[in-house]
């Protein structure tokens, strides 16, 4: 983890069975610090069970893959120290107030009573919170519990942050807001890899790779994708993408709606 | 250590957080001793009887207001036959027919037997075993009573070539041998006594198996599991933090269980309380430990209450609380073996009722030291941060 440009997450070959079905096909990528990787897909298409195996949730069945300099099948937990994870289910504590969800997880990552204190007022400032902070969880709007839920997941400086469709289900400002907060951790050096159905948040990441049927067709930044495909949007891409391996209704719904 | 202490404290902040939870912590001990204790009985007390007198004698009268005065009995009604009785019983407006026959005094008087017939609704066959018991004892008592009154009459008349001496018969006891029973340890035969402390176990165990399972299942069906898996929280420290609270409360539970059986029934404590609450820490950890692989065995609290209800209702009714171990066939016995619930009701009447110590149920607290081991294993073993 000392030189700057070593990846933070470096996969080779990455592949899960489940029986006879292969979720993820041999996948291999370098995601580098600092970078926001947009991690794409149709549902199903392997995404969630590579986030997994990515986060020490999932033995892999073969290929390497290294994370935060971790090897993933005989250092899970001290990868787990070194990752924050969103997941698609809602992950705070919703019978508990934002106070209480700061400081429990806050505290399981071994932050000092004094360190959560001084995190909980700065994220209340941020998020402008107010008398929200004490409030339970499940009192508060969605838009506000994903943003809640994402500085919760960073609040121990983690080398890398997994969000696993961070924004469904969220209005656009407030998606704009989140990815806001999400630059931000990714200009302070941690590593961004999400996942998401919004094609336009596609063109905010520095990379993007779009996953079909377990493996990955295409990774690279937004206006390359945009060149090899000739290509006006990601979401053009991905479709292309999706109809050459047959996904036939997904991707002509798709091309039915504007873009 | 640190992780333990934060992980409590979200653990009790939750638990007590619940609206529905401190109702159900003190409101149900409370509501179960008191309905149980008194509604679970074997005794069966005013039975209505129909009564076919045919007789209408001195006797007769008399072992009727016998009867009455004993509490056990009711006459309900007084058919004038057999079979207007038999349809009393038919649309239960009585539970047992008293038949005195003709001639029964005179019967009694010159040949010594007299004959009488009581037929039961036998629909539920325990209770109508303790009835018949039950009638059995007062028919004896009558007939040491007219004993007393026929024999020296009857002796005079004693002619040397009769054989039957006065007051035998299908009724009467041999004279000269008297049975006088004497109840041990619960001498006024006082069935709350007896049952109070079996209702304490139901309550520690509903607590430790109910609600411990409930509680990770929720975890997993809000899907919080998930993000807890991906923190460095050690397999133990979640597991602990995750039964400590329910072991704590379950005791505290069983304190409080305590009082109410010292307070309203005076339930008699003369073994150590030290021991009890050490051997119930014991049973807990096998009661966690099963909530606990419930609920590393199911994906939703339907599902984990639904294992939950199987298990109890199993163990409960083969716990020896509502039937008497002894009396169940062999296999069903072998079963019982195999019943920590069975184990901890056997501790708790005879640590409190008789005094034991811990050399009169180390056996007991053995075979539940086994089971928590067992079951603990099996369910951290089941407990995976991964999924294979």
């Amino acid at each position: 983890m000392s030189g700057a440009r070593e990846p933070v997450i470096a996969a080779r070959d990455l592949t899960r069975r489940f029986g006879t079905f292969t979720a993820v096909d041999a996948i291999s990528f370098d995601v580098a610090p600092g970078e926001i990787l947009g991690f794409l897909g149709a549902n199903g298409a392997g995404k969630t069970t590579a986030i997994r195996m990515l986060t020490g949730l999932l033995a892999p069945t073969s290929g390497t893959a290294r994370v935060a300099g971790f090897d993933v099948y005989t250092q899970t937990e001290a990868i787990k120290r070194s990752i924050g994870y969103m997941s698609q289910r809602f992950s705070l504590y919703e019978d508990l107030t934002a106070r209480e969800n700061i400081r429990f997880y806050g505290g399981i990552y071994g932050l000092t009573n004094a360190a959560i204190r001084e995190e909980t007022a700065e994220l209340a400032e941020k998020l402008d919170l107010g008398r929200a902070l004490d409030q339970p969880i499940r009192s508060l709007p969605l838009g506000w519990r994903q943003k809640l839920a994402f500085s919760v997941a960073v609040l121990h400086r983690p080398a890398i942050v997994f969000l696993d469709e961070p924004t469904g289900g969220v209005d656009p400002v407030t998606r704009r807001q989140f990815w806001d907060l999400m630059y931000e951790e990714a200009a302070s050096g941690v590593t961004v890899f999400v996942t998401t159905h919004y094609m336009d948040e596609a063109e905010y990441c520095d990379r993007v790779s779009i996953m079909v049927d377990g493996r990955i067709d295409a990774l690279g930044t937004p206006g390359e994708l945009k060149a090899r495909f000739s290509a006006d949007s990601i979401d053009e891409v991905f479709v292309r993408l999706a109809r050459g391996r047959g996904v036939a209704a997904e991707a002509s719904k798709r091309a039915g709606a504007p873009a | 250590m640190r992780t333990i202490g934060i992980l409590l404290q979200k653990e009790f902040r939750q638990i007590f957080r619940n609206r529905g939870m401190l109702p159900i912590l003190f409101g149900m001990p409370f509501i179960q001793l008191m309905i149980l204790a008194f509604a679970v009985t074997y005794e069966v007390r005013d039975t209505r009887v129909s009564l076919v007198d045919d007789d209408r004698s001195y006797v007769a009268r008399l072992l009727v207001d016998r009867m009455e005065a004993s509490g056990y009995f009711v006459v309900a009604s007084r058919p004038a036959s057999l079979a207007l009785a038999a349809e009393d019983l038919h649309y239960a407006r009585s539970r047992m027919i008293l038949h005195v026959p003709r001639h029964f005094e005179r019967d009694l008087r010159t040949g010594g037997t007299g004959r009488i017939q009581i037929t039961l609704n036998a629909e539920d066959g325990a209770a109508a075993g303790v009835i018949q018991a039950y009638a059995m004892q007062v028919i004896a008592s009558v007939n040491r009573e007219i004993q007393a009154d026929f024999v020296p009459v009857a002796l005079p008349d004693f002619h040397g070539g009769l054989d039957v001496p006065a007051g035998s018969g299908t009724v009467a006891p041999a004279a000269g041998i008297r049975l006088v029973p004497r109840h041990w340890y619960n001498p006024a035969l006082d069935y709350q006594t007896f049952m109070v402390p079996g209702i304490l176990v139901l309550l520690v165990t509903m607590i430790g198996t109910f609600l411990s399972s409930m509680n990770v299942v929720r975890e997993k069906e809000i899907g919080t599991i998930e993000q807890l898996n991906v923190t460095p929280i050690r397999k133990h420290e979640f597991l602990v933090a995750k039964l400590l609270p329910f072991w704590l409360i379950a005791l505290v539970e069983l304190a409080f269980g305590l009082v109410l059986a010292k307070v309203v029934f005076s339930v008699p404590m003369l073994g150590s309380l030290v021991l009890l609450f050490a051997l119930a820490g014991v049973y807990l950890l096998v009661m966690l430990a099963l909530g606990l692989w419930i609920s590393t065995i199911t994906e939703t609290q339907q599902q984990a209450m639904f294992v939950a209800w199987f298990v109890m209702v199993i163990f409960i009714m083969m716990s020896g609380l509502f039937t008497p171990i002894d009396s169940m066939p062999d296999w069903a016995q072998a079963l019982t073996r195999l019943n920590p619930v069975a184990y901890f009701i056997e501790i708790m009447r005879r640590v409190l009722l008789k005094g034991a110590g811990l050399a009169d149920v180390r056996f007991h607290a053995l075979a539940l030291a086994a089971f928590a081991t067992v079951l603990l294993t099996l369910a951290v073993r089941q407990y995976h941060k991964t999924t294979a």
